[in-house]
């Protein structure tokens, strides 16, 4: 139940940034998850909602976009959505492929009062 | 109003993890994160470890368990410093743990020290602790269908142990699929097959430990 914490990261920066921002009220929380995190989207609704009870950002909604899984193969030069989990090139089979997006885990921007 | 934030939500455990691993840095100490099921041999494999190279390798251990001190007993009957991490219900360490552990060794009297993460296949591979590799244990009996249903402590290990590999004739775990998935998620592996109870192929996980702590060594310059 690692979205406990994630949930409680969540909160503190939109607590920091509401408070810098002067906002009264935070209605929702736009944020970018990679498909390769473990973030279970109803798990951190759910933890974030018991969270944020009382706070600023009570009820306030959680927009999830989920990232895609993409390499670069540093041989071929090609993008490459990864399925299954296979780390190698799709086009060409090299070994030699970089993350280029999927491991995301960002707070993009709040919606405030 | 929209405010713009572009702020990653692991951000104040991984600035903590990252002065974690400067500090550690600066005494030279190779810093291994050691992951995997609970019953998985972690704590087996960290008693061979220290067995094999206290003689050549001034170590530590910290371990992180939900309660009990049961894995700090253990290699504490071994000789080498060890501080428990009580989660008390938490699924991982986190940096900020770590960091209240290590102001209770002495770090100048150290090369190597092994953190023995919660053991759990999913939520500690999301959280960096200041480490400088990530060692993931996988045990036969677990099914080598392991790697793809739980592939980010797979794909971040800088070495996978295969362990009770002399349990292979009783289950039906099938070390070619197993092996084909482990390198397909994470080419660069070093993959180890072993018996922590044997102590057959261990050699290579010794290996694999000497080569980190020399080029850790040899990247430090010590104060």
């Amino acid at each position: 139940m690692h979205e406990m914490a994630i949930a409680q990261s969540i909160l503190d920066i939109t607590m920091d940034t509401a408070a810098r921002s002067g906002a009264k009220k935070v209605t929702c929380i736009k944020l970018l998850i990679g498909q390769m995190t473990q973030v279970e989207p109803e798990a951190l609704r759910f933890c974030f909602s018991a969270m944020a009870a009382g706070s600023l950002a009570a009820g306030a909604e959680l927009e999830i976009t989920i990232v895609p899984l993409v390499g670069h193969c540093r041989d071929c030069g090609g993008e490459y959505l990864i399925e299954n989990f296979r780390f190698l090139c799709s086009a060409c089979g090299s070994a030699a492929l970089e993350l280029i997006s999927g491991r995301e885990l960002r707070v993009e921007y709040l919606e405030v009062d | 109003m929209q405010i713009e934030v572009m702020t990653n939500i692991l951000d104040k455990n991984d600035k903590l993890a990252a002065e974690n691993n400067a500090l550690l840095s600066q005494h030279g100490i190779f810093t291994l994160n050691l992951l995997g099921s609970p019953g998985s041999g972690k704590t087996s494999l960290l008693e061979l470890t220290i067995t094999a190279l206290r003689n050549d390798i001034r170590m530590a251990v910290i371990e992180g368990d939900l309660f009990t001190a049961k894995d700090a007993d253990r290699i504490a009957c071994h000789g080498v410093p060890v501080v428990q991490i009580n989660t008390g219900g938490g699924c991982h360490l986190d940096a900020s743990m770590v960091k209240t552990a290590l102001d209770k060794l002495d770090l100048t009297a150290l090369d190597l020290i092994i953190i023995e993460n919660v053991g759990n296949l999913v939520c500690p591979a999301e959280f960096n602790i200041g480490e400088d590799a990530k060692a993931t244990v996988l045990s036969i009996t677990e099914g080598e269908d392991k790697p793809l249903k739980y592939p980010l402590v797979f794909k971040q290990a800088g070495v996978v142990v295969l362990n009770k590999i002399d349990l292979l004739p009783y289950t039906s775990f099938d070390m070619a699929a197993a092996t084909e998935d482990i390198v397909s998620l994470n080419p660069q592996v070093v993959l180890v097959t072993a018996s922590c109870r044997s102590g057959e192929g261990l050699e290579g996980w010794y290996d694999w430990l000497k080569r980190q702590l020399a080029a850790k060594r040899s990247a430090t310059v010590r104060p």
